[in-house]
């Protein structure tokens, strides 16, 4: 690997990092913009003058917000994401077994859905403007304009209550067998599957069409190529640079953005999680949540950036 | 190979009967018309043999190349007529037969190879690809023979050039690896398309060359597709001139450049040269450039050394060089759109500010530019009037009436017409175009108009009229042209001075009469032994005579 890689490599995530860090600024400055404060929470209806200035000597609420900021920063850096106000349990720990949850859950929606949006991509650049082509990108158009509660309803009605085929309330609980967590899944996992599909084979398709106007797509069909090997061999890999980069943004939405489809499916993940404490107004949930919601946005962002640029030979193998 | 022994192959390799090539065109504001691109041509190609086509942009070279393959770039449709190949109507065999005969029989070697290669794949599989695909040979079978013909067509390092990415390669070396690609899967016959027009004129005989040899050790047939008479004379045996779609002349290579019996190969064979009297050079130049060293990137590369050049008023500079001479980058300096890094540029006798953003308006009225491209020069959705008014309401403040008398004035100069006025860039050709980014500069009443490859892109009668015209121009008004170039024919037809460059540097320097004298330096000798001669046998005198080698860009 040479170092014009290398340079831009540590360049994207030192800009990650200084972006996270800003994010982090804001949460916590959102979460000060809020009327009362965590004392105020905990004590509720019973909070007299006394207690509440007790508390929040207790908690170093009256020093400056820069110093409680860096206080909180320091915590997560060192992964104390301090304690929830309404269970008076760690954050972290609560947290650990949602997110595998979470994770695993956009794991293999992503498993489906990537994929097979690139080869129906493939397909509709092959029959463009045909009868295949419309098929797919009227169905993937159907399926994201849908909003992703009824489509989830949907899948409840048919698989769950008239089949039977799936259960309609995804429970998973430590040690569940892996067919049985699976089984469970199954229809979440379609759910999201069906949201993000569209948009990822959209956008493999206008790429693909980007380039299918280059001379060297021309010599690949004048050297007697089939059509899709065309597609395939010659398109495909000039085009994976704003692939990659909405294929990023999509699996940033299945774990950032399943808050809806874990709500409806009752599935212990961080969405879920979110919600109940939002509920609450236990605000120190909220901002663990959502400085790991913007870490994981700004991660798969970074390694979008990454992957394009070693997508690119001209990086790769400088003159 | 692979079919040898199988059936005796015919004598003629490629037989066109009466080929008839539509395309559907969309024209700006109008209905949807079919247009014909090749009307009624026949032709014949014997194994082993090389036909030169030959004829202005829109002639229909490329698309009858192509039609050999059955392929139509575009939206061409082949509607009739019979393309007979090896002894059968490939247009019969439907989308499977084409897949069968692309890359087995007739192989295809594009303009710009650098744009014609996959950026994304190693040269290498992408050289041998048809072969493997067509089951001419195994990988390792045809790795050797892509070394081979590497090594024929004298590229550097044959062993590794292949494990190198499309972007590593040299515009010239590309073609010749093009070439190779080609070869490779040893097919009946190439269609060169105007394989040498995009490289630099010292480049161009190299690797005409290479193609020549090539031609001549593989015994492959082929269909040569140029505009450049001279080029295609020295690798022809014979030359079929076509015009509108129609054929105009089909002879031996000989007949055609010596005794053309049609008017329009007279015209062809016959143009160029403009006879242009040197002005004495004036006492004082209006223009100085001085000691000027201009950088890419913060001072890391150089592509200005120490450049001094002087325009007389009423008078053209032209500065030729192949690309990478840094010719645009002098006009870049000129024009203050690259602040030079060392030396000054005087204009009237008074410094001019380094960077465009510190000049008074007055002084970016009195330079003005033209392109090579003009079509990427015009905005395509405002028409001639607009485009040509521009200027006229930014310098003088010209409006209404006023205005579009001028623009009318000045459609007369560019012997366009008022007719023009409202018609829109798309809905004019190459050459009128051209004009109206004439017109466009010269509505500022400049003192200077730096002309950067501007007939470049243009057919050689095409050509031949924007020079008429330039030079009619510089007698009405009075302007002087800074006129850049890698074409000699031009220079000598337009220049009254003449900067010859090289890496950076002016090498050469001085009135046309004396820069065009002998005794020449090596590289001024390179560039004019290396314009093609329409005569028969030039190239190889042109190989043997040659001091210096080219840069190979």
């Amino acid at each position: 690997m040479s170092s014009p890689i290398l340079t831009l490599v540590a360049q994207r995530i030192a800009l990650g990092l200084l972006l996270l860090l800003a994010v982090s600024v804001l949460i916590f400055a959102g979460t000060q913009i809020l009327p009362g404060d965590v004392a105020q929470s905990i004590l509720g209806q019973s909070a007299t003058p006394a207690s509440l200035a007790n508390l929040r000597e207790e908690l170093g609420l009256n020093d400056p917000a820069y110093i409680r900021y860096f206080r909180w920063l320091g915590g997560v850096v060192t992964g104390d994401l301090g304690t929830a106000l309404s269970s008076r349990q760690d954050i972290a720990t609560s947290i650990g077994g949602r997110l595998w949850n979470t994770l695993f859950l956009a794991f293999w929606a992503a498993v489906v859905s990537v994929p097979l949006a690139i080869i129906l991509g493939l397909l509709a650049v092959r029959y463009r403007n045909g009868f295949v082509d419309k098929l797919i990108s009227g169905l993937a158009l159907a399926s994201t304009s849908l909003p992703e509660f009824f489509i989830g309803y949907l899948l409840v009605y048919f698989f769950a209550v008239k089949m039977q085929w799936f259960p309609g309330i995804s429970t998973v609980y430590d040690g569940m067998p892996f067919g049985e967590r699976m089984a469970a899944i199954a229809l979440p996992a379609t759910a999201l599957t069906l949201v993000v599909l569209a948009h990822m084979m959209r956008m493999t398709r206008a790429a693909i069409l980007n380039v299918m106007q280059s001379a060297y797509v021309e010599t690949a069909e004048l050297k007697g190529l089939s059509a899709f090997d065309v597609i395939r061999k010659h398109a495909f890999p000039n085009a994976i640079a704003p692939i990659i980069n909405v294929v990023m943004l999509n699996l940033a939405f299945l774990i950032v953005g399943v808050v809806v489809v874990e709500v409806i499916f009752v599935y212990p993940g961080m969405g879920q999680y979110l919600v109940d404490h939002v509920s609450k107004r236990d605000v120190p949930v909220v901002q663990a949540v959502g400085l790991i919601f913007a870490a994981v946005y700004i991660g798969l962002n970074i390694i979008a950036d990454i992957a394009a640029i070693i997508a690119n030979p001209r990086l790769r193998h400088p003159k | 190979m692979a079919k040898a022994g199988t059936k005796e192959k015919p004598e003629i390799l490629l037989d066109i009967r009466n080929l008839r090539i539509e395309a559907r065109v969309f024209p700006p504001g109008e209905a949807p018309r079919d247009i014909t691109i090749v009307d009624d041509v026949s032709l014949t190609l014997k194994r082993g043999k090389v036909l030169g086509l030959i004829g202005e942009s829109g002639a229909g070279k490329s698309t009858i190349g192509l039609s050999s393959m059955g392929y139509g770039r575009g939206g061409c449709r082949i509607t009739g007529g019979e393309v007979i190949l090896n002894g059968r109507d490939v247009l019969k065999g439907g989308k499977q037969g084409f897949r069968k005969l692309r890359g087995r029989e007739v192989c295809y070697v594009a303009q710009s190879a650098a744009a014609a290669f996959n950026p994304a794949h190693r040269l290498m599989d992408q050289v041998v690809e048809a072969a493997l695909l067509h089951g001419v040979a195994s990988r390792a079978e045809a790795e050797k023979r892509a070394i081979a013909l590497f090594k024929k067509l004298s590229l550097p390092d044959p062993q590794n050039i292949g494990k190198r990415f499309p972007h590593q390669v040299s515009g010239g070396q590309l073609q010749r690896v093009m070439t190779a690609m080609a070869l490779c899967s040893e097919p009946d016959m190439i269609v060169f398309d105007e394989p040498t027009t995009a490289l630099d004129v010292t480049t161009q005989i190299d690797v005409l060359a290479a193609i020549k040899d090539a031609i001549r050790d593989t015994g492959v047939a082929a269909l040569y597709i140029t505009h450049d008479l001279a080029v295609v004379a020295q690798v022809a045996d014979e030359i079929m001139v076509l015009r509108h779609g129609k054929l105009v002349e089909w002879g031996g290579t000989r007949q055609i450049i010596k005794e053309p019996r049609q008017d329009y190969t007279r015209a062809l064979v016959s143009v160029h040269q403009i006879e242009h009297q040197e002005k004495k050079p004036g006492t004082k130049p209006f223009l100085s450039v001085k000691n000027v060293t201009a950088t890419y990137g913060g001072g890391v590369v150089k592509v200005l050394k120490n450049v001094t050049v002087d325009i007389f008023p009423g008078q053209t500079l032209a500065v030729v060089g192949e690309s990478g001479s840094g010719k645009s980058t002098l006009a870049r300096a000129i024009t203050g759109l690259l602040p030079p890094m060392e030396g000054s540029i005087t204009f009237s006798g008074r410094k001019l500010a380094n960077r465009l953003a510190d000049r008074t308006k007055e002084d970016l009225r009195q330079l003005q530019m033209i392109y090579q491209m003009a079509d990427v020069a015009m905005n395509p959705r405002q028409t001639v009037g607009t485009i040509i008014g521009r200027p006229l309401e930014f310098y003088f403040g010209m409006r209404g009436k006023e205005r579009d008398r001028r623009v009318t004035e000045l459609l007369e100069k560019i012997e366009m017409g008022k007719g023009f006025i409202d018609r829109y860039p798309a809905e004019l050709s190459g050459g009128q175009k051209q004009r109206v980014c004439i017109a466009r500069a010269l509505a500022a009443k400049p003192t200077l108009i730096i002309c950067d490859e501007v007939t470049s892109a243009l057919d050689p009668l095409v050509a031949h009229g924007i020079l008429n015209l330039l030079l009619d121009l510089q007698q009405e008004e009075g302007v002087a042209y800074l006129f850049i170039t890698h074409d000699l024919a031009t220079v000598k037809s337009i220049a009254d001075s003449i900067a010859v460059m090289y890496r950076g540097e002016v090498v050469r320097y001085g009135a046309k009469s004396e820069v065009l004298r002998p005794p020449f330096d090596a590289y001024t000798d390179l560039l004019l032994s290396s314009v093609p001669e329409m005569e028969i046998g030039w190239l190889e005198k042109a190989i043997k005579g040659r001091r210096m080698e080219s840069a190979g860009n």
